[in-house]
């Protein structure tokens, strides 16, 4: 089991308090609700697209600290970037926060490497994944609502 | 129990509880969590087991195990007395009239979905009204909606007031004509609410309706006497009361039980078959198709046995005073809000903090060796009612100790310092 102060980094505090991007959006292309049964935490997401890029990107609900950062840390990585770097960026958190990253190649954003501490906490690996799941049934136009439960994030130990 | 010698002057120590000396037949309790000493302050998730519950299924499995009601072997024949013996010693702890009102279940749930289904399926028309309260689990509400679905029939909700307590003035209004059944926890998991049940079991039959009781809560803490109740139906879980996983105890009325159909078809529960028909055991065999949890009934009988002995009077008064001292020290606790504020509580204590998320909560205290619950409970109506999606819950058992609130308090601060 990893260590407190590596789960909760300044980084993240600080997204927690000061959520960045953290409102409703009135003309967004896309949105989808990331829904987590085992607390009942909610967030929705919302995206406006340029094409093929995220022109902005925002979120809300409610969620504890590591969901919370999780959700504001991804609305600073994606932006700007096109949808196919958006999923690659979602693919590489994945993996590092369920501890299937492979670390020569699989770099993630510097800014969210600060979850890497995540995986050595089970029980929290779908509050840092709840945003990036909406994200994702966001940009596939996919169900509205998406839960945690319909992906086994958590790794079998 | 050790005998009490009280010198004159002194208290009377023979009504406290030895908590150094419970805590000793609970093994468990000498497990470390991230090299800190366990402070297990979830029992009403699970409780913990005794040596005594561990060491009569390990040697009913080790030494005696047979199935039950089929051999004409001497170890089938063993197991059936003890079996039927450990009805009879659950029928006691409860009070019941019989040992035919005593049914096994898997647990709490299953023994729900057990009346739903029996008593509920037959007696039930389209219109009918099942009440149950705001502050239920889960499981003693699911089970009623499906019942619901099937049947026609309506659910009703009885409100509860902001400080956590039903409002009986409210459930007595919506009992009417068309009220079948009522389905009532008797202490609450999330609020720790105990639940004036003789009342409400007085008010249920002035309607002509029939009253569940989800003592889930309850049975490990108070001492439940069925019949002084007056409830119809009384359910719990074994491994909440100091018992295994995969037993529960259904209490049924006999009049009740006798006039309801199989739930579960099977082995055990038939009287005789034949490809045009099949007639039914009495209760409460009738209720128990297959090979039942014979290992599990085992360790709920030593469960019982152990909380005789120890007693309820002193572990309700112990549980009391360590829910009070935990009530006194969290209320001062800065940004603390305690949820639940019932005049009569018992175990259990719900909290939310200002600035910390539940969940963030919880793993800080893991890191401390404090376990808690985090979550909706399974009591997602009553978190909406509450304006809240989860709490903290920090639950009492006979084996926790005035240090395990000590423990609470600190790993709170340091919850202050880590999201500071």
């Amino acid at each position: 089991m990893g260590s407190l102060s590596e789960l909760y980094q300044s980084l993240i505090l600080d997204h927690n308090r000061s959520p960045r991007n953290f409102r409703s959006m009135e003309n967004a292309d896309c949105h989808a609700e990331g829904y987590n049964p085992l607390c009942g935490d909610q967030l929705s997401v919302w995206v406006k697209l340029d094409d093929d890029r995220i022109e902005d990107i925002s979120f809300q609900g409610s969620g504890c600290a590591i969901s919370r950062a999780s959700a504001s840390l991804m609305t600073t990585a994606v932006k700007g970037r096109t949808v196919a770097e958006a999923r690659e960026i979602f693919d590489r958190f994945h993996r590092m926060i369920t501890g299937q990253a492979d670390s020569t190649s699989e770099k993630v954003p510097a800014k969210l490497a600060v979850f890497a501490g995540v995986a050595e906490f089970p029980s929290r690996v779908k509050c840092a994944g709840l945003s990036w799941h909406a994200l994702k049934s966001a940009l596939d136009r996919g169900p509205e609502k998406v839960s945690t439960d319909d992906e086994p994030d958590v790794r079998q130990r | 129990m050790a005998a009490v010698t009280a010198a004159p002057g002194t208290v009377r120590s023979g009504l406290a509880l030895d908590v150094g000396r419970v805590r000793q037949d609970f093994p468990v309790l000498r497990t470390r969590i991230h090299g800190k000493p366990l402070v297990y302050l979830d029992s009403a998730a699970t409780s913990q087991k005794p040596q005594a519950v561990i060491s009569a299924m390990d040697d009913f499995l080790s030494h005696w195990n047979a199935n039950v009601h089929r051999g004409v072997h001497d170890l089938s024949q063993r197991a059936t007395l003890e079996y039927d013996a450990i009805r009879e010693r659950v029928r006691a702890f409860f009070n019941a009239a019989d040992s035919s009102e005593i049914v096994f279940s898997h647990g709490t749930t299953s023994a729900i979905n057990l009346v739903a289904h029996s008593y509920g399926g037959s007696v039930l028309r389209s219109g009918d009204e099942i009440v149950l309260t705001e502050m239920e689990h889960h499981s003693n509400i699911v089970p009623w909606q499906l019942l619901a679905q099937r049947s026609g029939a309506v659910i009703r909700v009885a409100p509860i007031t902001d400080r956590g307590e039903l409002r009986l003035d409210a459930l007595e209004a919506l009992l009417g004509p068309r009220t079948r059944i009522v389905a009532v926890t008797h202490v609450s998991n999330v609020l720790g609410t105990v639940n004036p049940i003789r009342r409400i079991a007085d008010l249920t039959h002035a309607a002509g309706a029939v009253l569940l009781v989800d003592g889930a809560q309850s049975a490990p803490h108070l001492r439940v006497d069925v019949r002084a109740l007056g409830c119809d139906f009384f359910v719990c879980s074994g491994h909440k009361m100091l018992g295994p996983t995969g037993v529960g105890v259904l209490f049924g009325r006999r009049d009740l039980l006798e006039g309801m159909p199989p739930y579960e078809g099977g082995g055990g529960m038939i009287e005789r078959v034949s490809f045009e028909e099949t007639t039914f055991a009495p209760p409460p065999a009738r209720f128990e198709a297959g090979t039942p949890p014979v290992a599990e009934v085992v360790g709920l009988g030593a469960a019982i046995d152990y909380l005789e002995r120890t007693g309820f009077d002193r572990i309700s008064r112990h549980e009391q005073t360590l829910l009070d001292l935990a009530y006194e020290q969290l209320r001062g606790f800065p940004g603390l809000r305690i949820i639940g504020e019932a005049a009569d509580r018992a175990s259990v204590l719900s909290f939310v903090l200002d600035g910390a998320h539940p969940h963030d909560v919880g793993t800080i205290l893991d890191q401390e060796g404090v376990a808690v619950r985090a979550g909706h409970h399974c009591a997602q109506p009553l978190m909406r009612r509450l304006g809240l999606i989860s709490t903290v819950r920090a639950s009492f058992s006979l084996y926790n100790t005035a240090d395990d609130v000590a423990a609470l308090l600190r790993g709170l601060r340091r919850v202050r310092e880590v999201l500071a």
